[in-house]
């Protein structure tokens, strides 16, 4: 299936503050294949909450969309009005959101969400959608249904609420999951519990994620592509494979090195020096130069797209040099 | 739960006696009961067989217990004033009072929780901006100035809505009732809002802000996230998450409506327990005085009570684990 399910062409978000617009999000383009699993990858403030936001037409003003295009099978959504947009979101595109503990509403009992959240999107009685929504904590490992759907937030666990928040975005058989940081607010131990859940789930209902995280690892683990961002930009994108194993962009190598690992003996954990730079402050050409090992006079100038590599693309001026390398050789 | 409702009420009867404690000490240590009694030539003996007879040279537990006894059916004495029981003033008045808190607390909670609700999820808009302004009116006024300015403009200028009084009442058994008759509905205007502004003003600006504060958490973005509409965000998961705080207010705001409707009562002539109470204080009608002060407590007693049980019914975390952990 060659057709794209989800396609971002150059999504530019703005932020207007006092001292002018900032870009929070500039130039992003990706695409997601029904099925597949995109990670996306960065520090705190890379853009990539925002540009899961901009998918789902939550943006919170006064940030908006400046520039480019966002179309999901084929149509265009970033240009729909709120009550359009609405009825796709939770029916095509489903979200969830970094913290469950907070993420569900504290005064109705998980099965009246998750019958509200049927009954909205499919035309079913409200019997049927409860036996929907049983069925639905069955799947997402919850013991004793039956049982619980007139639990409240507060009797759950924290992989337990989880669980429901990801039967809430399931529970329309969204096409797309966007996962804001799906695990960051839980146990380790239960992280991988929760991410090989929604790993088998999608594969199941065919549903494909864009699986938003800091985490290098859960990526490794679970996605088919990677799209690895910074300040705003994706530096480096490709195949989860090829980017792990060839990382191209300096920034994606330090992500990468940072990962601890137990193969490898080390007295400290390595990091990236400096820090990601705020809005206000991108500096010219290469966004990454300031904290790049590797920078030299070009980045300081001019700032690279996006380069075609064997399997991959990373916006590095060094990828150049080497394909010039390559060519001139 | 049922432990809760029991130690509650537990609660609420020690605040009770020590509300009747104060009132009885009002009236038997504010001047002599006796001397407020009896004319100027009584002689020194009747008045010593008198203080006998009603008890007076009992030691004092024996005193405050009788006065409990009494109190608890009914009987808060004789008023010096008007020489007829208490407790029948007071009856004859509660129904006016009542019907106006009544109607002042349904204008401020309603039009408070509606202009709250409208200038919470549109903060920027105009009329949002309009009902602050207002707002700041209705808390910086004094009641008597609105109430006077109200009758000005309605009554005196475009005399639409009667200044005075309740209107045409009829009697339903012992209940004098103004809401039967078109007379006494439009007299109820003026003085509910009177009465009801400033609740109003501070039901809407609490509204207001937990509105503001609730549209940021993450459940209220999840449920957009959903898909749900419009309607089932704002007013089914929103507006109930900031109903704990305005249950509270609003009930200690309707204890003070009935407490403080003397203000109101004494700019329209509102034949109400304020107004009674008001000229008690005037003619020194202790026994008048102490009834209402016991009066006005059971009302914030009682609306406490319920409070407690609302909070019971919104929020599932209390239902849980309230009869544990309070």
């Amino acid at each position: 299936m060659s057709e794209q399910l989800l396609d971002v062409q150059d999504l530019r978000v703005m932020l207007p503050t006092r001292k002018g617009l900032l870009t929070a999000v500039d130039g992003v383009s990706m695409s997601i294949a029904a099925g597949e699993v995109l990670g996306v990858v960065g520090e705190s403030g890379a853009g990539k909450s925002l540009t899961g936001a901009a998918i789902t037409g939550l943006l919170e003003p006064p940030l908006y969309i400046a520039n480019g295009k966002i179309e999901l099978e084929g149509k265009r959504i970033d240009n729909l009005s709120y009550s359009k947009m609405r009825r796709i979101r939770g029916k095509q595109i489903g979200a969830i959101f970094q913290d469950p503990l907070t993420s569900l509403n504290p005064l109705y009992s998980v099965g009246r969400q998750l019958v509200e959240t049927i009954t909205t999107h499919l035309p079913v009685s409200d019997a049927v959608a409860k036996r929907q929504a049983i069925d639905l904590l069955k799947e997402v490992g919850l013991p004793a249904a039956e049982a619980r759907i007139g639990h409240f937030p507060h009797q759950f666990s924290g992989g337990m609420r989880q669980r429901v928040v990801i039967a809430l975005a399931l529970c329309a058989n969204p096409r797309l999951i966007i996962a804001d940081e799906p695990t960051t607010a839980l146990d380790v131990s239960i992280q991988a519990q929760i991410i090989r859940l929604l790993k088998r789930l999608c594969r199941e209902h065919k549903t494909a994620v864009m699986l938003i995280t800091h985490d290098m690892g859960v990526i490794a683990e679970t996605a088919d592509r990677v799209a690895v961002m910074y300040a705003g930009r994706i530096v480096e994108v490709g195949p989860v494979k090829d980017v792990i194993k060839n990382p191209h962009h300096p920034y994606t190598v330090g992500l990468m090195n940072s990962i601890p690992s137990i193969a490898r003996e080390v007295e400290w954990l390595t990091q990236i020096d400096g820090a990601m730079p705020r809005l206000n402050d991108i500096p010219d050409g290469c966004a990454f130069h300031p904290r790049c090992p590797h920078a030299f006079e070009r980045c300081r100038r001019e700032r690279p797209n996006l380069i075609p590599m064997r399997n991959s693309q990373a916006a590095c001026w060094l990828c150049k040099k080497e394909g010039a390398d390559e060519q001139r050789q | 739960m049922l432990a809760f409702i029991i130690r509650r009420i537990l609660q609420s009867i020690v605040v009770m006696l020590m509300v009747a404690l104060l009132s009885f000490t009002l009236f038997r240590y504010v001047g002599d009961p006796v001397v407020s009694m009896v004319g100027r030539d009584t002689t020194f003996e009747e008045r010593a067989a008198l203080r006998e007879t009603l008890g007076l040279n009992d030691p004092i537990v024996v005193q405050f217990g009788r006065f409990v006894k009494n109190a608890s059916m009914g009987d808060f004495g004789i008023s010096y004033e008007q020489r007829r029981p208490v407790i029948d003033l007071i009856a004859e008045r509660a129904p006016a009072t009542l019907e106006l808190s009544f109607v002042s607390g349904l204008f401020a909670l309603v039009v408070g929780v509606f202009m709250g609700v409208y200038s919470g999820l549109h903060k920027d808009g105009f009329l949002s901006k309009l009902f602050q302004s207002v707002s700041l009116v209705g808390i910086s006024l004094p009641p008597f100035l609105i109430g006077i300015l109200l009758i000005y403009l309605f009554a005196v200028i475009l005399g639409w809505l009667p200044s005075m009084g309740r209107g045409e009442v009829r009697q339903l058994g012992f209940w004098s009732t103004g809401f039967l008759s078109f007379s006494g509905l439009i007299s109820l205007i003026l003085p509910a809002i009177t009465l009801g502004l400033f609740q109003m003003t501070l039901i809407m600006r609490l509204v207001r802000s937990e509105m503001l504060e609730v549209m940021r958490t993450d459940y209220i973005k999840f449920a957009r996230a959903r898909g749900l509409t419009n309607r089932a965000v704002n007013f089914g998961h929103a507006l109930k998450n900031t109903l704990v705080p305005v249950i509270t207010v609003t009930g200690l705001q309707l204890g003070q409506i009935i407490a403080y409707s003397i203000i109101t009562e004494t700019v329209f002539q509102w034949p109400g327990m304020g107004y009674l109470f008001l000229q008690a204080v005037q003619r020194v009608d202790l026994p008048v005085m102490g009834a209402y002060l016991v009066l006005v407590a059971l009302i914030f007693v009682v609306i406490n009570l319920i409070v407690d049980f609302l909070y019971y019914v919104v929020d599932p975390r209390l239902r849980m684990e309230g009869g544990a952990v309070s």
